[in-house]
């Protein structure tokens, strides 16, 4: 590309036609916006969520496969909701939320995470925001809203897929909870909107300790894998029977328990212990976050 | 009115104990263009991040256009534009949609002026034909005008421009160079790195010399040559003759050789010296003063540059 003569008037634009500075929360909402843009535009990311949108896909068919009276159904090694799938395709939901919780998930959300602020230095994009300024405190609360945005995308990505896939393949109809009660398709849809809530509430504290990490590296890829790694030892911990004391403080236990929401009534005590889990999480996370940032010189 | 940039003893020491950057005082004068010399690694990139709010002082105080540092950036960095160590965007979008992204973060900037406010930047650095393009296939030339352009996004009161012409071509620096000639007639603060005087010489009104972390010169370049001792050089048929009158005047450091005598010409008045000189009976052939040039009174300030200092 041939260099052009830098031409054009001189100096920098006069104030009067730069327009007024808008209000404060005008100002948050651009910025939100350009964040969310980056997020959702990056053709990385929507492979991403491509491709998480294809295992309730797949779940979905190899049960109906593996549940087929001529290859005999029944023995599906225990997996939770799997018997009660046959009888409504809702379930197919609860079930994909349960598998994919365990690692597919997680690593979408650590992709995100983990790049937030670590892909921002490692461009040397970082810099340049801060000297905007940007303010630091200000870029680490839009990056975490971007953040709570993906897990909310992430989780409902899988239970309305799953739910589609679900109808599709299975019947549908009034919806036997786990405590035996029945109670009405839209009830039961109802109770999907709160699991997929919770998870992604769970998806939002993981996404915290995603950014944290995110603040003490400039190699997205590290703080990602370190998430991802931070992930599997938390779930290993929580298989072990000798751990049972710490497994209640572990980042993952509380995670899968979004079946107290499909009880009658609802196990109230394990989900609030569930998400002081999160906030627990979540607060340590955002702080250590916080002072990383706002305390340290930006060298990349 | 305050200096645009002041800083009292500057200092920052990084964790391993090497001191980058040691008691500087800074004092840019507003709308003056300054150069910011030194070589690579004298802490001229850390002092820019310090000046930025990037990398927070070990010691010292700063102010940018009035306001401390680093606890006032918000407030005043808006006022400010600046390229720090090259040029820094999202690869995968392209030259408009990452000055988009720029002007989004910043709270000062009105969205409804984003789209006029950023083809006039890109149009000020010629990158109007250019926009579209993902920054990935940009030269290192567009790159580098794109940044320029992102500091132009919003009316600015100072400019800091780190190494804005490092891997630019002749042509590329004659443009940056007319560039910021543009914006400091327009009484913006031109706050410029670089390593090579030359490359800032003709813009600068006001320099200073960093060398391993020290402020080594600050002033105007007039007040620069001065500091250059300039020598008096009498072309003379007797010599010895010549050189007793220099010594008689008192002046330092005579050197005498076949038929030229020289000596440091300190406060003395040339006119005084040639009248004497006569006066005492010298046949004068020749007379003149030296001055040393700019380049050569920069490699004095920062070394000759193989032996790395610190």
């Amino acid at each position: 590309m041939a260099d052009t003569a830098i031409t054009g008037p001189a100096g920098t634009l006069p104030a009067s036609a730069a327009g007024a500075a808008p209000g404060a929360a005008r100002a948050w909402l651009r910025f939100f916006r350009s964040e969310l843009r980056q997020v959702f535009g990056r053709r990385r990311n929507l492979i991403l969520l491509a491709v998480v949108g294809l295992f309730p896909i797949l779940i979905g068919v190899g049960l109906r496969l593996a549940s087929h009276p001529n290859r005999g159904g029944g023995g599906n090694g225990g997996l939770a909701f799997v018997t009660q799938l046959t009888g409504n395709g809702i379930f197919l939901s609860f079930i994909a939320l349960s598998i994919l919780l365990t690692l597919v998930m997680p690593v979408a959300v650590a992709v995100i995470a983990g790049d937030s602020i670590a892909g921002e230095a490692g461009y040397g994009t970082l810099r340049y925001l801060l000297a905007v300024p940007a303010g630091r405190t200000r870029l680490l609360v839009v990056k975490y809203a971007s953040i709570v945005v993906f897990a909310l995308a992430v989780t409902f990505e899988v239970a309305v897929v799953a739910l589609l896939v679900g109808v599709i393949l299975f019947p549908i109809g009034p919806v036997t909870l786990l405590s035996g009660t029945t109670v009405s398709l839209a009830e039961g849809i109802f109770r999907l909107f709160l699991v997929a809530l919770y998870v992604s509430a769970a998806m939002a504290a993981l996404g915290a300790i995603g950014l944290a990490f995110s603040t003490l590296t400039e190699h997205a890829i590290g703080a990602i894998a370190a998430l991802a790694i931070f992930v599997v030892a938390s779930e290993v911990a929580d298989q072990v029977p000798q751990f049972a004391v710490i497994q209640p403080y572990l980042p993952t236990h509380w995670w899968t328990m979004f079946d107290a929401l499909l009880r009658v009534p609802i196990d109230s005590g394990t989900l609030l212990k569930g998400l002081l889990s999160f906030a627990v999480y979540l607060v340590l996370a955002g702080s250590l976050a916080w002072a990383r940032l706002t305390s340290a010189d930006v060298t990349s | 009115m305050t200096e645009a940039v002041a800083t009292e003893g500057l200092t920052k020491q990084f964790r391993g104990g090497q001191v980058a950057v040691d008691h500087v005082d800074l004092a840019v004068p507003r709308g003056s263009v300054y150069g910011f010399l030194g070589p690579n690694g004298s802490g001229k990139t850390t002092t820019i991040r310090m000046l930025l709010g990037l990398a927070y002082p070990t010691s010292g105080q700063a102010e940018l256009l009035g306001v401390p540092i680093p606890s006032g950036v918000v407030q005043v960095l808006p006022r400010v534009g600046a390229l720090i160590e090259g040029p820094a965007f999202y690869p995968f979008l392209s030259g408009r949609d990452n000055l988009a992204r720029v002007d989004a973060a910043d709270r000062a900037a009105s969205p409804r002026t984003a789209t006029a406010r950023i083809d006039g930047a890109l149009d000020r650095v010629g990158l109007l034909a250019a926009a579209g393009k993902r920054y990935r296939n940009y030269s290192l030339g567009m790159k580098q005008r794109l940044a320029i352009a992102a500091a132009l996004l919003m009316p600015r009161e100072l400019i800091v421009l780190d190494e804005p012409t490092n891997g630019l071509d002749p042509q590329g620096t004659r443009e940056v160079r007319s560039l910021i000639r543009e914006i400091a007639a327009d009484g913006v603060t031109v706050f410029v790195s670089s390593h090579l005087l030359a490359e800032v010489e003709q813009v600068c009104s006001h320099v200073g010399v960093m060398r391993t972390g020290r402020l080594v010169f600050q002033g105007s370049l007039d007040e620069l040559r001065l500091t250059g001792s300039a020598r008096v050089r009498v072309e003379t048929g007797d010599p010895a003759a010549a050189a007793a009158v220099l010594r008689q005047l008192g002046l330092p450091d005579p050197q005498v050789a076949e038929a030229e005598v020289s000596a440091q010409l300190g406060d003395f008045s040339v006119e005084k010296i040639c009248a004497d000189l006569v006066h005492a009976g010298v046949g004068v052939r020749g007379l003149a003063v030296l001055s040393p040039s700019l380049e050569d009174l920069f490699v004095g300030l920062t070394g000759e540059g193989y032996d790395v200092d610190g």
